[in-house]
């Protein structure tokens, strides 16, 4: 055997090693993707124009309050929009104070003059964008923490095609239900004082400010529990203190328990700079209602009997699973905005087994009658064709376990189009050394020339696919990039496979002995 | 063995029945997806597909009568092996878009097929595609399949010659329009699977294009003397064993796809089946006949200057 021989031999066993180390054990190493293991997956949409929002309000309400302090009263500022504000009623004489009051607000907002002593605020474009941009990746942290404590086993959380939307992807999920609404519910708890309530109804409640509700004021519903089984639980009314006491973001940790009647309930526990903000407002309010609001809804609102620092509790008609739900999403955080669903598919894991029967069943059937057809055909350089096939396949599971790459279904199918290519190459190969050898030359010329020959069409044949497979992962979604990944590292463990083992195969035999006719 | 022995058929000679033929089966698709659309899957048009495993058998009227509350135009279609009891039931786009109602017509159906009794039964998949999501992947299916055709025409234009780019191409759009035709005739919806498949046939097609492309340079180098029309025809036929075996091979490979596949790969097993068949016919006849159609004057300049060494 000649070096340049033991060299290639080498190369080869030494690429087949590393490649069935990659990929060993395969059941733990080639990940499945939904369509075959079952799951859910999710495209969602962050409501940012809820974030925008928000945050106009608030900038409205803080500027206000920062005029009334500086002396300038009967100023209204009230949010016109998702981004936009109005400051109305400014005395003229008073001009320069007001101006002086704006400089953070100048930061974010544009401001423009709407007639005589009113303005007009809109937010920086640059602004809106980064506050959207914030409001995404919030809220996909958000999500991340949630699906972490639900335990599944690589989950995928990540940005989208479109700049609002998060895909979410839990494989082996069988609850879709309950994983979608901790997944969606918002979350956002906050304790805030009552002013007035419980009322029967909303007019009520706005009646008890003779009809105008004070900016500094909210009226929110709640709920009281069914005085008797059967009878609905009604809702009722509070007025409350528009600036909560404490929120979710102060909180340290949320675990579900049982309240004294033993019913399940949620019991949440402040950081330090939540418990000071929290015990001097309980001390300051002692006697007076404290209600807890959870996505703008009151649940409880006890009486303040003694000050309290680090705990409090949510009761309400809870399941214990809702409340342990509840806690989840508590400890996980609040959500920046609400979030839509744009696309949602399940797969049963029934029918996910069912897949990969059927997927593997119709792949070694094909595979069977190709080989079959190859040795028939091709007698012993069939068996050389036959190594090919089997190394490309141990490359290609090596690949796809080392790049962490997803077997799906339409992946299974690109493995399929691999073989066929790789069978491809090989008739190519073999049919033009069977025309090199009709011209009467020696056998090892003749397999030299018909490697040779061949090498430019494979590589522009293997080169214009991957050019599509390109494009298709580049534009593709779910299924095609599936696809079009298997279709790209098969195509290039297909030139190693077709060109280099199977040309040594052919050298090792032809190197052993003079060959005067050829199984072709 | 071989199974052709220096086959010299004259496949150029044909060119115009094979371009006739083609132009009358994609027209006839034209006008089928005309008149009556093109059937698109609820990947691209959105929507709601749910399928339902039943303990025990059930007739399609039941279930049809069943769903009648649920509103909107449904289809109802038994789904996997008769014995397995699964059905499968699409809705048609869902226009809002707010949060819960997403699920409203999967929620629906699940409910109606409850209160029927028809037996137990379990969801074992769901699939809900809102409208934007549609938009959103019909536009990036359009873009992947022409960004990939214009990449593949720019490759073969630099490394043969244009006239040949425009061949190839020509080749490719005739397959994925004779595979569009055959998925309506056969009432396959058009799904990302299929995208799939009508992509792997483009790169088939193009594969199969290149190689004979590939034996006419190489013969144009060593056939001086010979029309570029002759040059043609003796490489279809050199190549000839070799387009057989792997299409062959490729065809039998997707038959078993095709027949023990599954329900998931049935439609992208089909598409591939209707592609290989139009992907090797087209090579031989379509691709190299307008190769030829284009180099036309350097054919002929071609012939002269032979003439002339003679």
């Amino acid at each position: 055997m000649s070096k340049n021989l033991r060299w290639k031999l080498l190369v080869i066993l030494g690429v087949v090693a590393l490649a069935v180390f990659a990929f060993y054990p395969p059941g733990q190493k080639v990940r499945l993707g939904l369509d075959l293991k079952g799951g859910v997956h999710m495209v969602l949409r962050v409501q940012t124009d809820d974030a925008l929002r928000l945050l106009t309000e608030g900038t409205a309400d803080q500027l206000r309050e920062q005029l009334r302090t500086a002396g300038l009263t009967g100023v209204t500022a009230t949010a016109t929009g998702t981004t936009t504000f109005t400051v109305t009623g400014v005395p003229p004489e008073q001009d320069a104070v007001f101006r002086s009051a704006l400089s953070t607000v100048e930061l974010s907002y544009d401001r423009s003059s709407s007639g005589p002593g009113s303005y007009t605020f809109e937010m920086k474009p640059n602004i809106t964008v980064d506050n959207r941009e914030s409001t995404v990746n919030q809220a996909l942290q958000t999500i991340e923490r949630r699906v972490n404590e639900l335990g599944v086993a690589e989950p995928i959380v990540a940005r989208h095609s479109a700049a609002d939307q998060i895909l979410v992807q839990l494989p082996g999920v069988t609850d879709v239900n309950r994983a979608k609404e901790i997944i969606r519910s918002t979350a956002l708890l906050e304790l805030r004082l009552v002013e007035q309530g419980p009322f029967p109804d909303e007019n009520g409640a706005r009646q008890a400010y003779g009809g105008n509700v004070p900016p500094d004021i909210q009226i929110l519903p709640g709920r009281v529990e069914a005085v008797a089984p059967g009878q609905p639980a009604g809702a009722v009314y509070y007025a409350l203190r528009r600036v909560p006491a404490v929120t979710g973001r102060d909180l340290r940790s949320a675990s579900p328990q049982l309240d004294e009647y033993n019913r399940p309930a949620v019991g949440f526990s402040f950081n330090s700079e939540g418990a000071q903000k929290f015990g001097a407002f309980t001390s300051a309010n002692i006697g007076r209602q404290l209600a807890v609001v959870l996505d703008g809804r009151v649940q409880t609102a006890p009486r303040i009997e003694s000050r309290i620092d680090y705990e409090g509790r949510i009761t309400g008609t809870f399941s214990s699973q809702e409340a342990a739900d509840l806690a989840l999403t508590l400890r996980s955080g609040a959500l920046p905005a609400s979030l839509t669903y744009l696309e949602e598919r399940t797969v049963g894991p029934s029918l996910g087994a069912a897949s990969i029967r059927a997927g593997v069943t119709a792949a070694a059937g094909g595979l069977l009658i190709v080989v079959l057809f190859l040795l028939f055909y091709y007698k012993l350089a069939g068996l050389n064709a036959l190594t090919s096939i089997v190394v490309n396949l141990i490359i290609l599971l090596g690949l796809m376990a080392y790049l962490g790459a997803t077997m799906t279904l339409p992946g299974i199918a690109g493995f399929i189009l691999t073989i066929g290519m790789g069978v491809d190459s090989n008739v190519l190969i073999f049919e033009r050394i069977k025309e090199e050898l009709a011209t009467a030359r020696g056998v090892k010329q003749a397999v030299a020339a018909g490697f040779d020959r061949v090498f430019l069409t494979i590589l522009d044949t293997h080169v214009a696919s991957l050019i599509a497979a390109a494009f298709l992962f580049q534009f593709g979604t779910g299924p095609i990039r599936g696809f079009a990944t298997t279709l790209t590292i098969g195509l290039l463990s297909n030139v190693f496979t077709a060109v280099f083992v199977s040309r040594t195969m052919f050298e090792l035999v032809l190197s052993r002995r003079q060959v005067a006719k050829l199984s072709i | 063995m071989r199974i052709f022995d220096n086959p010299n058929y004259n496949f150029i000679q044909w060119r115009w029945h094979a371009i006739a033929l083609s132009v009358v089966v994609i027209l006839a698709g034209f006008g089928m997806m005309v008149t009556r659309g093109l059937p698109l899957g609820i990947d691209f048009s959105g929507g709601t597909i749910v399928v339902l495993k039943f303990q025990q058998p059930v007739g399609e009227d039941a279930l049809r009568r069943s769903l009648d509350a649920v509103p909107g135009e449904k289809v109802v279609q038994q789904f996997g092996d008769a014995g397995a009891n699964e059905w499968l039931v699409r809705l048609p786009e869902i226009t809002t878009e707010e949060g819960a109602s997403l699920e409203q017509g999967a929620r629906a159906v699940v409910d109606a097929v409850t209160k029927a009794n028809l037996g137990q039964f379990e969801v074992i998949s769901q699939e809900i595609v809102g409208p934007v999501i549609g938009a959103d992947l019909q536009r990036k299916g359009i873009y992947a399949t022409l960004a990939s055709i214009v990449g593949i025409t720019i490759y073969i234009g630099i490394r043969f010659r244009f006239a040949f780019a425009i061949g190839a191409i020509a080749a490719t759009l005739h397959d994925i329009l004779v595979t569009l035709a055959f998925l309506t005739f056969f009432g396959y919806d058009l799904s990302l699977n299929i995208v799939a498949a009508i992509l792997t046939i483009t790169g088939y097609s193009v594969n199969d294009t290149i190689v004979i492309f590939d034996r006419v340079r190489e013969n144009l180098r060593s056939k001086r003397r010979e029309s570029l029309e002759t040059v043609v025809n003796t490489s279809v036929n050199q190549t000839l064993s070799r387009t057989l075996i792997t299409a062959g091979t490729t065809f039998m490979a997707v038959l078993s796809l095709y027949l023990f596949g599954g329900e998931v790969l049935e439609g992208f097993a089909f598409t591939m089946l209707v592609g290989i068949v139009s992907g090797t016919y087209s090579t031989v006849f379509i691709a190299a006949a307008i190769a030829i159609l284009l180099s036309g004057k350097q054919a002929q300049g071609r012939t002269q200057t032979a003439r002339k060494a003679s």
